[in-house]
């Protein structure tokens, strides 16, 4: 590797930026959470995590985190996700598959509107507000 | 030059920038205790005795300052006494003795101890610490000088000395914490490390850990002995110092009442080392002459002092075929003494026992140091003795040294010139050769006027001189204090390098600042101040003297004519010249 | 090429000694065997600073956080969490309360901290450059070289309030700003890694984690006061970082960010590394660049200040490798940032090394002016065992004991001396009812008598002293007059001593004596030490509750426990050792302590 020019320190800074930021969860603001219980997982879970990331790689959004939890309770409507991010209650859809993954970061994250089908539940507090 | 003004306790005084506050207090009429602090040498700021209040623009600070190492700051006021300070000062004291022997009685100290004093001053009457005193062993290996660790109180004068003063560094710190102590670099004993035996750090030392090696008992073992005939000689810089032990003034001289109490302890005859000087010059002042007119082995380098001969063996060794081959005074007085003298007076060289009083604790390993040094047939010089340890023997005696009627030395080897007198101080060798040199060169008498060679006298580490010989330009260098030698060694070596004409046709070279008058057998307490009225004395002496260059000395002509024919002869060569081997800087 | 798995294993030293050189091993080799290197990255980062629950692993994006990880464990976190996405129950951090968390952010230990210092550590892989770069690494020293004059630097460094963090809390940019001010051809830059607090390790862990911050910051000092040359002088005990520095500093020479003409500016700049051989004076900043000079380390008097007259002479910034580590950081998000962090004369944050009686020890980082409580508590999860807390002993062998009249003080420098002690380099450790006070005052001045360097008498002699009064008191031998003793001593160090080292030294002594007189008192006039430290304050009988089982005589290491079986024992108590294994061994509570 020759010595780096400022361009070259920019550039590769840049590129690998988007690695290092998936490591990182302290400053986040999109939290997806992936119910990954024996139930979720038998009825796909782990596709619907890997396509998370694929496609939020794919857009390029950096702030949001995909983490997993256990059952949450709604074996029946596996897999779901849970999605908290500003600006829109905490919402947990169900049945979620590919497809759907991809109408959630498209309207949800990007567009900002509820995906309506697939909402399980929306938490008292927020339906307060 | 510029200058601060300050305060001490309020009273303004202006001191030169840079000036410590120590120092300054001085300069004000005010003492300010400190038992680490020497003016020969940079602050090491270990004891902490010394400490002082400062009081600026902004009140007086919190902290204390070490007087000894902080330089004075315009407008400030320096408090250096007041009760706290005292009680901390108490403090530190009472712990350092609480780990001191207390073995005043028995030191070699007791009477001249700084901690002795400031335990007095400070009317210390009971320790109220637990002690804690390390017995540790002597080292006595370099039979000159004693390390006696259990009484050191680190304040680093001695490594200090050693290292800075000397670039010797045969003395160091080791250990950590409680367990710091003063040994032989690496922890060996001394005499395997680089030491060149000058003892410096003995005449630096506040207390009793580094001493000379006391062999006054010797002495008096030989005169008791009927058999031996003592003859003693006596080196020129302890004429201007012993005195300083029996409350005269530095510099005073006194070569007739050393003479005197000499016999009256009952030494059988007196010469002077002055003699064996003169006689240095003429072989070395042949020596030079030959070498500069050959353009040969030069620069020539004085090989007088012994602690210089032994760094130039360790440190130097590249400088061999530059240095004289006469041998110091002291050895020629010793070989002439068992020689020529005890012919002409009919006596056994065996049964003179040969003692010199020398200013100096290398003198006590040179009378050792080759196969050279028993050129009569047996050791030449049996015995050294310091200026400090004659002293007690004189005191021991009951002698009233400063009322004691002088005597002349014995003859025919105890006459001396002006020349041989000056050798105890700094560019007094060269000043001394270049005398006689340049009657040996020009066979013509330098005038009374022009025989002062100033250019090579004074103060500063390096002296650098160009002295017109009709005509001819001769180069001259003097440095002492051996840190000062590198430099002039350096200037050699890189001229030599570069193929340049050499800077120097003539070096001379001594151990100890100030020369022989501040050695280190000395009495205690040497200072600038001190070692300018000795230098003073021997200038005085060499003044006094009916002849002032060597080669006038009447014995001198007599004893070349009657005995070694002339000046570097082959029988001259026998029992005044010697040679040098390269050592390594460490023994094993 | 985006991996979609990342596993972070530990790669401090507390975590390497555990093993996690093996655990990173076999997660790569299960990995692979799993077909899945192209999917999961496998690095080793630098300290996660929970290190009571090492070796930790941690995989991402799902935030699994696991502890007390063994290289057995490989397979199953590889088989469960990266096929099929489950957690590993059984590595899972559980609290307390039986709480288990397998996500960071429901640790305790994690949520009150904020990490500025330790941004990357546990995050990239310290020996690649890149993943620095990627996080935003050099982009502090591009701004200085590109955008910014050296005055602008150290207006920016005055603003963020940045003050150094090795101990006394001087201004760094007051440093800077006295180097740049001084005219000479050579300057040095410094960076003190000589960290020597018994139980401080965060120098270590950040050189270990994240060393090109350090490397970074050395740089834009250099940039700013016109120094071209940097010596690291770090400790050889502490090999992971060195190997760690010496990586880094290759790369970074490699890729031109140090050696001549970084980044094609004008401005060169390289560093070194001098290895110290340990001594805790060499901390102190004089010592240590007579160490880097190779003479003895050994302070010299200040003034003059190593910014005017330091290394060989010549004006030297030295700061320690904390500060170094916040520079970047400032310079890249400014600061007022910074000042806008942490209390208005201490801005910032503060690494602390948790030790001690504590229930999570490790490194934890806190915005300057978090309470004491918050840390033992919050963080720290409390005092082990259900103990009583008593106080915590702060900066080490130069500081002093905070009780729990002030665990409600916000910690930041000038709090820390006002109570006596001092933020020293951020050891913090916690005791507990079990701890006699005399006894760890006593552990200090034991330090500090074998560390001082031995130059100056109040330092040396009195270090000693006050280790053999409190050995006295702790003996039961300690008379009114030796508290005097204590006092008097300890005012002539602090005053007359020539270093931070020796001025400091009896700060445990006196501040525990300050907090905790009643204490000695009782040493002293009942001969008794309520912690049942003090060995020979101490006895052990024999109570009725004795069946004669004979375990205690049987464990009894001096054989002083006779008695015939089924009969009640006693202890020759002039023989007893006070080990305590009688009490420890014994299951009918019939040992009593007193």
């Amino acid at each position: 590797m020759a010595k780096l020019t400022l361009e070259d320190l920019r550039k590769m800074r840049e590129a690998g930026k988007k690695q290092i930021d998936t490591r990182q969860t302290h400053g986040k603001e999109i939290f997806i959470v992936i119910g990954m219980g024996t139930c979720g997982i038998a009825a796909g879970a782990k596709n619907v995590l890997n396509a998370f990331i694929a496609k939020l790689d794919e857009k390029g959004i950096s702030d949001a985190v995909v983490k997993q939890t256990g059952c949450m309770g709604l074996c029946h409507s596996e897999p779901t996700v849970e999605i908290k991010m500003p600006g829109m209650p905490d919402t947990i859809y169900g049945k979620v598959d590919a497809a759907l993954v991809d109408q959630l970061i498209d309207d949800h994250i990007l567009g900002k509107k509820l995906v309506s089908g697939h909402i399980i539940d929306r938490p008292a507090g927020d339906i307060m507000k | 030059m510029s200058t601060v003004n300050i305060q001490i306790n309020g009273k303004p005084i202006t001191v030169e920038k840079g000036t410590h506050i120590l120092a300054a207090a001085k300069q004000a009429g005010v003492k300010i205790p400190s038992l680490c602090a020497h003016p020969d040498l940079d602050a090491w700021a270990a004891c902490g005795i010394c400490v002082v209040k400062v009081s600026n623009a902004r009140g007086i600070s919190p902290k204390l300052v070490r007087a000894c190492a902080t330089e004075c700051v315009e407008g400030e006021n320096y408090i250096t006494h007041d009760p706290e300070l005292n009680k901390i000062r108490r403090t530190i004291i009472e712990m350092i003795l609480a780990d001191h022997p207390q073995s005043c009685l028995t030191c070699g100290r007791n009477g001249s101890c700084e901690l002795q004093t400031l335990a007095a001053e400070f009317g210390i009457r009971e320790i109220p610490f637990a002690r804690n005193v390390k017995n540790m062993p002597k080292d006595d290996s370099t039979g000159a000088i004693v390390l006696d660790p259990s009484k050191c109180v680190q304040c680093g004068r001695c490594a200090q000395v050693c290292q800075q003063l000397q670039n010797v560094w045969a003395l160091e710190f080791i250990g950590r914490g409680e367990k710091t102590r003063i040994a032989g670099a690496g922890d060996i004993v001394l005499n395997e490390t680089p030491c060149i035996k000058c003892g410096q750090c003995s005449a630096h030392c506040p207390v009793g850990a580094i001493y000379e090696l006391d062999e006054t008992a010797k002495l008096l073992e030989a005169i008791r002995n009927p058999e031996l005939t003592v003859i003693a000689q006596i080196a020129p810089a302890v004429r201007v110092a012993i005195g300083e032990e029996f409350d005269m003034e530095p510099g005073e001289v006194t070569t007739g009442k050393i003479y005197a109490a000499l016999r009256a302890i009952g030494v059988d005859t007196v010469f002077d080392t002055n003699f064996g000087a003169d006689l240095t010059i003429m072989e070395e002042g042949t020596e030079f002459v030959r070498r500069f007119t050959e353009n040969k082995d030069l620069p020539l380098i004085t090989s007088c002092c012994p602690a210089w001969v032994e760094y130039m063996e360790k440190y130097a060794c590249d400088m061999i075929p530059n240095f004289s081959t006469a041998k110091s005074p002291q050895q020629m007085q010793g070989a002439i003494t068992k020689t020529y003298y005890a012919q002409n007076a009919g006596l056994d060289p065996k049964k003179i026992f040969s003692v010199s009083i020398m200013p100096c604790t290398a003198k006590k390993q040179e009378i050792k140091r080759s196969e050279d040094m028993f050129s009569s047939g047996c050791q030449d010089n049996d015995l050294v003795l310091t200026t400090r340890e004659l002293a007690r023997l004189f005191k021991q005696f009951g002698i009233d040294f400063k009322n004691i009627e002088p005597q002349k030395a014995d003859s025919p080897i105890g006459q001396y010139t002006g020349a041989a007198t000056i050798f105890g101080v700094t560019g007094g060798v060269m000043e001394a050769a270049l005398r006689t040199a340049y009657y040996l060169v020009t066979k013509e008498e330098l005038s009374e006027k022009a025989v002062d060679f100033t250019c090579v006298r004074g103060m500063e580490g390096i002296k650098k001189a160009t002295v017109d010989v009709k005509g001819t330009p001769v180069r001259v260098a003097v440095a002492h204090g051996l840190k000062n030698v590198q430099t002039l060694l350096q200037e050699v070596r890189d001229a030599r390098e570069n193929g340049k004409e050499l800077p120097y046709h003539f070096i001379e070279v001594m151990a100890c600042k100030g020369g022989c008058i501040a050695g280190g057998g000395q009495p205690y307490g040497t200072e600038d101040e001190i070692r300018a009225k000795r230098i003073n004395g021997l200038y005085t002496d060499d003044k006094k003297c009916e002849f002032r260059k060597s080669h006038q000395n009447p014995d001198i002509q007599k004893i070349y004519k009657d005995f070694f024919g002339e000046p570097s002869s082959h029988k001259a060569h026998k029992l005044l010249h010697t040679h040098y081997v390269s050592r390594p800087t460490y023994k094993k | 090429m985006a991996y979609k798995h990342y596993v972070l294993v530990c790669g401090g030293t507390g975590c390497e000694s555990s093993k996690a050189d093996d655990i990173f091993t076999n997660l790569k080799t299960e990995v692979a065997n799993a077909g899945l290197e192209h999917d999961v990255q496998v690095v080793k980062t630098g300290c996660f600073g929970f290190c009571e629950k090492g070796p930790i692993v941690k995989v991402l994006p799902e935030d699994a956080f696991y502890v007390e990880v063994k290289p057995s464990d490989a397979e199953e976190i590889v088989k469960e969490t990266l096929i099929k996405g489950r957690i590993v129950k059984r590595l899972a951090y559980v609290d307390e309360s039986g709480k288990t968390s397998a996500v960071p952010e429901e640790i305790g230990f994690y949520q009150k901290q904020m990490r500025i210092v330790l941004r990357n550590c546990g995050l990239i892989d310290p020996e690649k450059i890149d993943e620095y770069i990627a996080r935003d690494g050099y982009a502090a020293l591009e701004k200085v070289l590109f955008e910014m004059t050296p005055d602008q630097v150290i207006e920016e460094m005055k603003i963020s309030g940045l003050r150094g963090r090795g101990g006394a809390g001087f201004p760094t940019w007051m440093k800077w700003n006295f180097t740049k001010q001084v005219e000479s051809d050579v300057k040095y830059i410094v960076c003190n890694a000589d960290e020597g607090d018994p139980g401080a390790y965060m120098d270590r862990s950040t050189l270990e984690g994240d060393p090109h911050s350090v490397l970074e910051a050395m740089a834009i000092a250099g940039y700013t006061v016109g120094a071209n040359q940097g010596f690291i002088y770090i400790r050889a005990e502490y090999p992971l970082a060195i190997k760690r520095l010496e990586i880094a500093m290759a790369q970074a020479r490699e890729y031109g960010l140090l050696g001549q003409n970084i980044l094609g500016s004008d401005f060169s700049f390289d560093i070194e590394i001098r290895l110290g051989a340990g001594a805790f004076v060499c901390g102190e900043e004089t010592a240590l660049l007579a160490s880097i000079e190779g003479k003895r380390g050994m302070p010299t008097p200040k003034p003059p200040f190593p910014a005017v007259c330091g290394l060989w002479k010549k004006p030297t910034v030295i700061n320690n490798v904390e500060t170094w580590a916040n520079v970047p950081v400032i310079i890249t998000k400014g600061g007022k940032w910074f000042a806008s962090i942490g209390t208005e004369k201490s801005s910032g944050t503060k690494v602390f090394a948790l030790t001690g009686k504590i229930k999570n020890s490790g490194l934890v980082e806190v915005p300057m002016g978090t309470t004491l409580r918050e840390i033992v508590y919050d963080i720290g999860g409390g005092i082990k065992g259900g103990k009583a807390f008593k106080a915590v002993q702060t900066g080490g062998p130069s500081g002093g004991v905070i009780t729990a009249k002030m665990i409600d003080t916000p910690i930041d420098f000038d709090n820390l001396v006002a109570a006596g002690s001092m933020m020293g380099s951020g050891g913090m450790i916690v005791m507990d009812e079990d701890d006699c006070i005399i006894d760890v005052a006593k552990f200090y001045q034991e330090f500090c008598v074998e560390e001082s360097c031995g130059k100056c008498s109040p330092c040396r002699i009195g270090t000693r002293k006050l280790y053999d009064i409190l050995t006295k008191i702790s003996e039961g031998k300690g008379t009114m007059e030796d508290l005097e003793q204590l006092k008097e001593i300890g005012e002539a160090m602090k005053r007359a001593a020539l270093c931070g080292l020796g001025q400091t030294a009896p700060n445990p002594v006196l501040s525990s004596l300050h907090y905790f007189y009643d204490e000695y008192l009782e040493h002293i006039n009942e001969k008794k030490c309520r912690a049942g430290k003090c060995k020979k304050l101490i006895t052990y009988t024999i109570n009725d509750n004795c069946r004669g089982c004979t375990l205690c005589a049987r464990k009894c290491p001096v054989n002083c426990i006779s008695g015939e079986v089924r009969q009640k024992h006693t202890i020759d108590q002039t023989k007893c050792i006070k080990c305590g294994e009688c009490m420890k061994n014994c299951k009918f509570d019939a040992i009593e302590k007193r």
